[in-house]
């Protein structure tokens, strides 16, 4: 795969189709891959690299990309282009700048959770028949490969790509995933569970503000937390509620936008599940207004962007709080 | 430095028996910035206001918190009076201590602790509120009245009369609405017909009023003085400006098993067909669903006969779009589906008929030619039972909680044209009560009961069997005289409740317009401004409001037709201030203030944005239009990055509440 997609790049860098290539490139150790642009097929010989750890979400990267002059190949898994197309949609990425090869997805894998069995000194791993050899300073060890995927690929939605110019590999299909399993977990559990299971989670928060950083719908020009105007501006925290007002003012904001391509539960270092505060929000609005799924397109209203004859009356949002 | 003057009105008793006033004046003087807190009997009045403009030279103040009413009955009058002492009236905030407050709490502590809290935030807004200027927009002075009844046709009347042009839409073929329907009119006994068709030609002729029927509202945009709606005109598949109404169609047409919704289903007309003979425009209309031309491709025999060549096809639904000062609904009502109540036999038997129905029954056009047979066996009714109240004053889901009003008046109406008619006929009326408050109306109901001898009981129909001999067995009970009655009956009348046409709601929807549970449009005021909407520019006339008799509907319509000329006689109208902006800095351009734009005041610019490093970029953000803009805040809440921000209600003025409120 890589190396059909090194190939694919030069072509089009020799071509002159694109000006640049938006990739991942090897980082320190086998597994803190990064993305980069690459724009010589030297630097793409040096270190463009995708394999089961290139789990970064190019999308958001292209905003700045596509600001600049000539035009970029972007490199994306499935649930990637659901960030492209919404942030075409939002107007914040220029379609005609980007030409976008799609390639297979996950499910990629968390070097953490490999850790977390108390494996370390790693130096390597190999995915056979499912089973990790993990390939270390003190020997080999084994896990199963699925204990050791992501968390954004552990529910995946979809393995179809909405966009791209072209494929590398097969395009697959939307998945009936059980995503909602956890929210819906959470839903049943009493106020007070509830609370305390988001003050358990939220209380690690750090506020190193990766999660908004990654956020393929993170996009603004100055983030309200930023700005002094809105009241909520970044401050250091005089208690412990701010950091979860900060999640859940996060959440809201992005409701409706967010894809769920689980990039903020990916990067965030204390491991908190975000991604079921966005989750919560999908699974309402579908309760609500019917299945949406952002960026599957660039051209369906946002249900909450627009306003149909039979969209429920306030009151039953209202009742359906309540306990 | 603030300089905020605190006025807590007492309204009477109306706020001080619940709040007391003193205490909160007292507690808001040493709010930040005020510098006078004084309560008053009545702020409104012409001493109230003179103590505001007193304190404004006296104190200098920069804004001013009245503590009194909702600011929807006297934000104006305070504004004025800032205004006259030389203060700029966006400079005043409302603190709503009666509806919100003292007029919900029943113990003091409590409503004096709100008012107080109330208070305190309105101090916080007014600290954040900038003078603002007002606008003028021009009006258009052209009205549209959607419905083309009893209602929509006086209020276009009144309103051609006064010298605008206005539009009529009507769903239907032709205008009449259910009045053309109705046999005879109470208390009068006047023929329908014979008072409405005058009006229904009158409309035509009038050079001011222009009649789109078979048309819908399909879009509203814009606001008072300026809308823009777009009009719907269904493909009636015969050229209105070709046809002659002369009919030769509908007699010639092959398909006439189609059930005639004007005859209420109880005979049956043509696929090519002119509603009534009286019609207005009377234009033919083909039913597409019956057409064997349409449906089949096969047949064309109206377009054979038409001597003028005005059958068409392949015409298409049209959208023609329009601009108007002023919008009148008068949509009306329908009577309720009545399948539900399974008692009475509805479904089951054909002689169990509807009061409308027998209007039909009755009406010399009807299928019976007027004579009252009963439709099962085209035989005389001898024994006739009237049920009151069905679906009306009902506390399951499936009737109506309200009065429909309008029953008790024509069940007497049709019991004493029966007994007068063919006085050989027992009338029975079973009801809940008799309601005939207006004018000659319980003399009406009177000259049926002692005149014309029609026997009115106390109590309920409690259930109609159809019998093998085809009468009908009704068993109710008096309650009167406590016993169980047996009726042996030819026919049974139910007196359906009335519901607003379902055309309504997706109306109110597009006219930003309110209605109450029931559907009826709510008015801005029950008392005060009965034919007004909330929404500046839209008027209700008719039954759309509430169950209403012809008398008060024809009122009601002259009313609102009063309140539009009123609109349109002036040039133009102050705008309101209150607009959303944009900050372009924060702007992402992402369209979603666009997309929640109920009034199109939102486009979208490419604009030259000098970056910190010194370079330039072409940045998309939006760009408000002030004119258009109605202040209602949607784009303000849909902005993620918090760009959009509306005069007068600030993001950080209402943040600025919501602390003080919580502090």
């Amino acid at each position: 795969m890589q190396e059909a997609m090194i190939k694919r790049a030069k072509e089009l860098l020799a071509d002159g189709t694109v000006d640049r290539v938006m990739g991942w490139k090897k980082g320190e150790f086998f597994y803190d891959h990064t993305p980069a642009v690459f724009t010589t097929a030297q630097e793409l010989d040096d270190s463009f690299v995708c394999d089961d750890f290139t789990s970064a979400n190019l999308s958001k990267y292209l905003i700045k990309e596509t600001i600049k002059d000539g035009k970029i190949l972007a490199f994306l898994k499935p649930c990637d282009t659901y960030s492209f197309n919404q942030l075409v949609k939002e107007y914040r990425i220029d379609r005609e700048k980007v030409y976008v090869i799609g390639i297979p997805g996950g499910p990629k894998l968390d070097v953490e959770k490999i850790k977390s069995k108390g494996i370390t000194g790693i130096l390597n791993v190999r995915n056979e028949n499912y089973t990790l050899k993990i390939e270390t300073l003190y020997g080999i060890s084994e896990m199963p490969f699925y204990e050791a995927i992501s968390v954004k690929c552990e529910s995946c939605k979809s393995k179809k790509h909405v966009v791209y110019d072209e494929l590398i590999g097969e395009d697959g299909e939307v998945l009936d995933s059980n995503r909602f399993d956890m929210v819906e977990k959470l839903e049943n559990m009493t106020s007070q569970e509830r609370y305390d299971f988001w003050r358990s989670e939220l209380s690690k928060c750090i506020r190193c503000n990766a999660c908004r950083t990654v956020c393929p719908a993170c996009t603004c020009e100055k983030c309200v937390f930023e700005n002094p105007d809105s009241g909520i501006e970044n401050k250091a925290a005089a208690d412990s509620f701010e950091e979860n007002m900060f999640h859940i003012i996060r959440a809201f904001h992005v409701a409706g936008r967010c894809t769920d391509c689980g990039e903020c539960s990916r990067v965030c270092p204390e491991n908190i599940p975000l991604h079921l505060l966005n989750r919560k929000f999908i699974k309402d609005i579908n309760d609500l207004y019917g299945t949406y799924q952002a960026g599957e397109n660039t051209t369906d209203k946002a249900p909450l962007n627009d306003y149909k004859m039979d969209d429920c009356e306030a009151s039953i949002v209202h009742e359906r709080g309540a306990e | 430095m603030q300089r905020i003057g605190v006025f807590v009105c007492h309204c009477g008793t109306n706020i001080a028996a619940t709040v007391d006033v003193k205490a909160v004046a007292e507690a808001l003087r040493h709010e930040p910035g005020v510098v006078i807190s004084q309560d008053y009997q009545y702020m409104c009045s012409e001493s109230g206001q003179n103590l505001i403009k007193e304190a404004v030279k006296e104190h200098s103040l920069t804004g001013i918190v009245v503590c009194s009413c909702s600011p929807r009955m006297h934000e104006n009058t305070f504004r004025k009076a800032a205004a006259a002492a030389g203060l700029n009236p966006y400079l005043v905030e409302i603190a709503n201590i009666r509806e919100q407050c003292s007029w919900i709490h029943k113990e003091i502590a409590t409503a004096t602790e709100k008012a107080i809290i109330l208070g305190r935030a309105a101090v916080a807004k007014v600290h954040l509120n900038a003078p603002l200027t007002a606008g003028e927009s021009p009006v258009v002075k052209r009205a549209l009245v959607i419905g083309g009844g009893i209602a929509g046709i006086q209020t276009a009347l009144d309103i051609a009369e006064a010298g605008f042009e206005v539009d009529i839409v009507e769903k239907e073929p032709t205008i009449g609405g259910k009045m053309a329907q109705i046999d005879k009119t109470f208390p009068t006994l006047d023929c329908a017909a014979c008072i409405l068709t005058p009006k229904m030609v009158e409309c035509a002729q009038n050079d001011k009023i222009t009649i789109h029927s078979f048309s819908e509202i399909a879009d509203v945009k814009g606001f008072v003085g300026n809308f823009t709606v777009t009009i719907k005109k269904k493909a009636r598949f015969v050229d209105e400006t070709k046809c002659t109404g002369c009919g030769l169609c509908t007699e010639k047409c092959p398909m006439k098993k189609v059930p005639n919704e004007f005859n209420m289903g109880l005979d049956n007309r043509t696929a090519v067909y002119i509603p009534f003979a009286q019609a207005v425009p009377k234009v033919a209309a083909i039913d597409p669903n019956y057409c064997l031309m349409l449906k089949n491709g096969k047949c064309g025999v109206c377009s054979k006969v038409c001597s003028v060549g005005a059958i068409d096809y392949k015409q298409t639904d049209k959208f023609v779009e329009e601009k108007y000062g002023a919008i009148v609904v008068a949509t009306g009502f329908n009577p309720i589906k009545i399948d539900k109540y399974e008692e009475f036999a509805y479904n089951q038997s054909p002689d169990v008929v509807t009061s409308l129905e027998l209007e039909r029954l009755m009406n010399a056009a009807g299928p019976n030619g007027g004579t009252l047979l009963r439709p099962s066996d085209k035989t005389h009714p001898h024994t006739i039972v009237f049920v009151q109240c069905v679906g009306s004053r009902c506390d399951d889901e499936k009737g109506k909680p309200y009065c429909s009003k309008i029953c008790c008046m024509y069940t007497a109406k049709h019991a004493m044209l029966i007994r007068e008619k063919y006085p050989d006929t027992e009338v029975y009326v079973f009801y809940i009560d008799v309601r005939t408050p207006g004018k000659n109306f319980d003399e009406f109901y009177r000259r049926a009961v002692e005149q014309y001898g029609v026997h009115y009981i106390k109590g309920m129909v409690g259930k109609v069997t159809p019998k093998s001999d085809g009468k009908l067995d009704v068993q109710a009970s008096d309650l009167l005289a406590n016993e169980q009655l047996h009726i042996n009956a030819d026919m049974v009348v139910l007196a359906a409740a009335i519901e607003p046409d379902k055309s309504a709601r997706p109306l109110a929807t597009m006219l930003t317009t309110q209605m109450d549970t029931n559907d009826f449009f709510t008015e801005a005021h029950p008392k005060l401004r009965p034919v007004e909407s909330a929404t500046a520019g839209i008027f209700l006339s008719g039954a759309c409001q509430g169950p209403k008799d012809i008398p008060e509907t024809v009122a009601q319509a002259s009313a609102a037709a009063a309140k539009a000329i009123g609109l349109l006689c002036k040039n133009s109208i102050t705008c309101n201030p209150c607009v959303a902006s944009s900050d372009e800095l924060m702007c992402n351009g992402c369209s979603s203030c666009e997309k929640v734009c109920p009034y199109g005041a939102i486009t979208y610019i490419d604009k030259e944005f000098r970056m910190p490093d010194k370079t330039t970029r072409i940045r998309r953000v939006a760009s408000v239009n002030p004119a258009v803009c109605q202040g209602c805040g949607a784009c303000t809440v849909a902005c993620p990055s918090g760009a959009m921000d509306l005069s007068g209600f600030s993001n950080s003025q209402i943040m600025a509440e919501v602390d003080a409120i919580c502090k």
